[in-house]
């Protein structure tokens, strides 16, 4: 049903008017440009789609529009702050924690709601925490080390 | 020496790039794999680079970068030739009117056969340089250093002239030989050094573009009619439900029936009102059938060697050990389906695409839309992953055909599901081999049969003086002959040679069982190969090898390999669930000799991402199919390594400097069948001759075993 959606993205209020049973991926790379989510199956199985929404990871694929009304929606775009790296993003290109990276903000937004919940995530809690997360390349190593690193760098903060 | 510049002639092209100077580079034939000649591509690379007027450094490459880092070691290896810093180059890869021809990036040749290329033409520019600043500064050549892109005359650092002021409103082309003087290992300041990835910036932070991030005025969304099974043909197709919603346009051409909408949504349910029929051929096999199928279908053999005599060295063999290995069709599965997005406009068609092959998808875009390849631009914005599924790019065709029949911009994304079914699936193989071994464990007799899986990964580095190896078809299909497989298949990352290396391996493995001498003693006994024993040897110094035979019950095992000149050695702890038949890999020490290491950083991402990914195909991938329906298709049923498989992953780069860099992107993936085999029966005494060793193979192995003591 066509519907006026409001909602904060990256901070700043946005509010549009389509079918709120649309995905919020969808609207994302088409109708507000912002292409950094990426789509990789359709289904919510791979985790490339994945943002954050009321500090929870969500898969965008999956998220009719309707259920981010009035919340707070976070996407790969919105990490950086006043032109520096979050110490995720940081974390990951120190550590050379991916390859393609078609699969990299999916994993560094998961990863992000991961650490709100879990500021001194141990190594296994990380990889079980990322387990819905797919990466073809194998970059799997360096991504627990990375995030393991930038839970440190925040003092558990992220 | 004549230059051959394909798709782009020097004029042209120096009046492309402008103002600076520009080197081009020619290498012969000689310097050229025979994979490339038997691929019939022409037989030429060229690199350009050009200096702007402000000393900054374009390359153009007609690489790809789709995750393996060359974007980073190509930009290494220029700089280092030329003597400026990381900071001053900007890479332009895969930009079919920018760059020179290129055949694709595959087979790990980027660095050890582009590479040498790129580094000629870069010490050319060097060379051309010193000469004008020997000039300009009124020194010989002999007494100028150069650092950063600045000459400065030796003990009067004063005297300076920078490349930028050297190349300013200057138009000189060079034609180099690869003869040009290059930089020794000593010399080396950018090569041998790990800096951070370039594209590691833009992809955390959602910069990146790939294929689908492409956006044009009035592009359109695009889905197309697809078959439910391969080998079906249609039969009628009722498009006026999806022609009567508003913004859907739809495109009927031959075979190619699509919906057009301004966003993929509203596309993707215009096709769902797309009624069509089919006639599916009846094909009865099945992935499990399969095997027979093949054999029953093979193509006659082509002998890759024969040397010794079989028959007599079999009839004397006190024990013959026969085994028959099969796996699986696999999917490359990169995480970004194959997309393009396709712009008509003033006779000229730009194809943004998401492709390991730009000049060849140039080419046959071409050839789909009837315009001279001239005419056709395919611009490679970053590719989500490759693994040999991107050399074939359907989609960049289907985007250009599309773009032309309906007069605006097209996108064409695949579904994951239509991932699944237009992918050039890794063939499955059957591998049987009969080997033999003398009581004080040499090897006297290696009979080796491969089907479908071709002849990489075969060649034999262990000292057997009767020896018959036999290739039935390719892995990419036929040799001629039309395929038995039920879909294309093509290149899956070093094609084949995971299936001989698994089967080889496994074979060696069996002999050293049988006979109780321990599995790396016996690969030492009977390699005289240096750089296999210094690999073999580095990896058992890493990981702490004490000598047992097999089943020690420990669940560790070796297994080695040669693949794009560089030579790998596995070592494995795995533990076996006996109830479910699980198997979890806990460590890897994996050690390398790939020659000079350009980026040894940039090389242990690619050794622990061949491992990662090599989890997949000895433990969990099978493409599951029924005739021409393709059953799998998407990530629910076919299971990709994930992070609670990964084990830890230790690297060794054994030191060779006195060879030129070899592969990388594909080495160490190709013993993981076997090493993960080996360790399965070290744990259990149950021999698995089938990929994927799933729990249930497993456990029927158990039992097996179980019954056999």
């Amino acid at each position: 049903m066509k519907k006026t959606i409001q909602f904060r993205l990256n901070g700043r209020p946005t509010k549009l008017t389509t079918d709120d049973d649309r995905r919020l991926l969808w609207v994302l790379r088409t109708d507000l440009d912002m292409t950094g989510t990426k789509h990789g199956c359709g289904a919510g199985l791979c985790g490339s789609c994945t943002v954050v929404v009321d500090g929870k990871a969500v898969r965008s694929c999956q998220t009719p529009l309707k259920n981010v009304d009035g919340k707070e929606v976070l996407t790969i775009e919105g990490l950086e702050q006043n032109g520096k790296l979050h110490p995720l993003q940081q974390a990951f290109a120190d550590h050379g924690a991916l390859q393609c990276g078609f699969c990299t903000p999916g994993m560094i937004m998961n990863a992000y709601a991961l650490l709100q919940q879990q500021p001194q995530a141990s190594r296994d809690a990380i990889a079980e925490g990322m387990e819905r997360n797919l990466c073809r390349c194998g970059a799997h190593q360096r991504i627990v080390a990375a995030i393991e690193e930038a839970s440190h760098a925040k003092g558990g903060r992220s | 020496m004549t230059t051959t510049v394909q798709g782009l002639d020097r004029r042209t092209f120096l009046k492309l790039v402008g103002g600076g100077i520009v080197v081009m580079v020619s290498v012969g034939p000689s310097a050229l794999l025979g994979q490339e000649r038997r691929r019939g591509y022409p037989e030429d690379l060229n690199a350009y680079l050009r200096i702007d007027e402000k000393g900054h450094v374009t390359i153009f490459s007609g690489k790809i970068e789709m995750g393996q880092g060359v974007m980073t070691s190509q930009a290494q290896m220029a700089a280092e030739e030329l003597g400026v810093g990381l900071d001053s180059v900007t890479m332009v890869l895969g930009d079919t009117d920018q760059c020179p021809w290129d055949s694709g990036t595959y087979g790990s040749l980027t660095t050890r056969v582009f590479g040498p290329a790129l580094r000629a033409a870069a010490a050319e520019g060097r060379a051309v340089l010193m000469q004008l600043a020997s000039k300009k500064l009124g020194v010989p050549k002999e007494n100028l250093l150069v650092e950063n892109g600045v000459v400065s005359v030796a003990g009067d650092p004063s005297k300076k002239v920078t490349y930028g002021e050297l190349a300013q409103g200057k138009q000189i082309a060079r034609l180099v030989d690869e003869k040009a003087l290059l930089r020794s290992v000593k010399e080396f300041k950018l090569m041998g050094a790990s800096p951070k990835r370039l594209d590691g910036v833009d992809k955390v932070t959602g910069r990146a573009k790939y294929a689908g991030d492409i956006r044009l005025p009035g592009m359109q969304y695009a889905r197309i009619v697809r078959p439910p099974a391969h080998g079906a043909t249609m039969k009628s197709v009722d498009v006026s439900a999806a022609k009567e919603m508003s913004g859907v346009t739809v495109v009927q051409q031959d075979d190619l029936v699509a919906v057009l909408a301004g966003d993929p949504e509203t596309a993707a349910a215009a096709l769902g009102k797309v009624k069509a029929e089919w006639t599916k051929p009846s094909l009865d096999v099945d992935n499990d059938g399969i095997f027979a199928y093949l054999l029953e279908h093979a193509p006659a053999a082509d002998v890759r060697l024969n040397r010794g005599d079989l028959a007599a060295a079999r009839s004397s063999a006190s024990r013959v050990f026969e085994s028959t290995y099969n796996t699986a069709y696999l999917a490359h599965a990169p995480m970004e389906p194959h997309t393009a997005i396709a712009e008509l406009k003033d006779g000229k068609m730009t194809v943004w695409a998401g492709t390991q092959t730009p000049f060849p998808t140039r080419d046959g875009i071409a050839r789909a839309v009837g315009l001279d390849p001239k005419n056709v631009r395919v611009i490679t914005p970053y590719v989500g992953g490759g693994f040999g599924g991107k050399s074939s790019s359907r989609q960049a065709v289907e985007a250009a055909r599309l773009a032309k029949a309906a007069g605006v911009p097209v996108q064409v994304a695949w579904t994951r599901p239509e991932e699944f079914f237009y992918d050039t699936f890794n063939p499955a193989s059957v591998i049987k081999v009969a080997s033999a071994v003398d009581a004080n464990g040499v090897i006297t007799m290696w009979d080796y049969d491969v089907y479908y899986a071709g002849e990489r990964g075969t060649g034999i580095f262990y000292e057997i003086p009767n020896a018959m190896i036999r290739t039935h078809s390719s892995w990419g299909g036929g040799s001629g002959a039309p395929t038995a497989h039920p879909f294309a298949v093509g290149p899956w990352r070093a094609p084949g040679a995971n299936m001989n290396v698994f089967a080889a391996e496994s074979q060696i493995d069996i002999m050293a069982a049988a006979l109780g001498i321990d599995p790396l003693e016996f690969r030492l006994r009977n390699t005289k190969d240096p750089r296999m024993r210094s690999v073999l040897q580095a990896a058992a110094d890493a990981y702490g090898w004490k000598a047992a035979a097999a089943p020690s019950g420990k669940g560790r095992a070796i297994a080695c390999g040669i693949d794009a000149g560089t030579y790998v050695a596995l070592i494995a702890d795995v533990k076996v669930d006996r109830a479910t038949g699980n198997v979890k890999v806990d460590r890897v020490v994996c050690a390398q000799d790939m020659g000079i290491v350009v980026n040894p950083d940039g090389a242990r991402m690619q050794m622990e991402g061949c491992i990662t990914m090599g989890l997949g195909y000895p433990l969990a991938e099978e493409l599951r199919f029924k005739g021409g329906d393709v059953l799998d298709r998407n990530f629910g049923t076919y299971h990709l390594p994930k992070f609670s498989m990964l084990p830890k992953i230790e690297t060794v780069l054994v030191k060779n400097d006195e060879l030129l860099p070899q592969g990388g992107g594909e080495p160490a993936i190709v013993p993981m069948g076997a090493v993960i085999a080996n360790a399965v029966f070290d744990a259990t005494g149950a021999r698995l001759y089938r990929l994927p060793m799933t729990p249930a193979r497993v456990l029927e192995g158990i039992r097996k075993a179980e019954k056999k003591t």
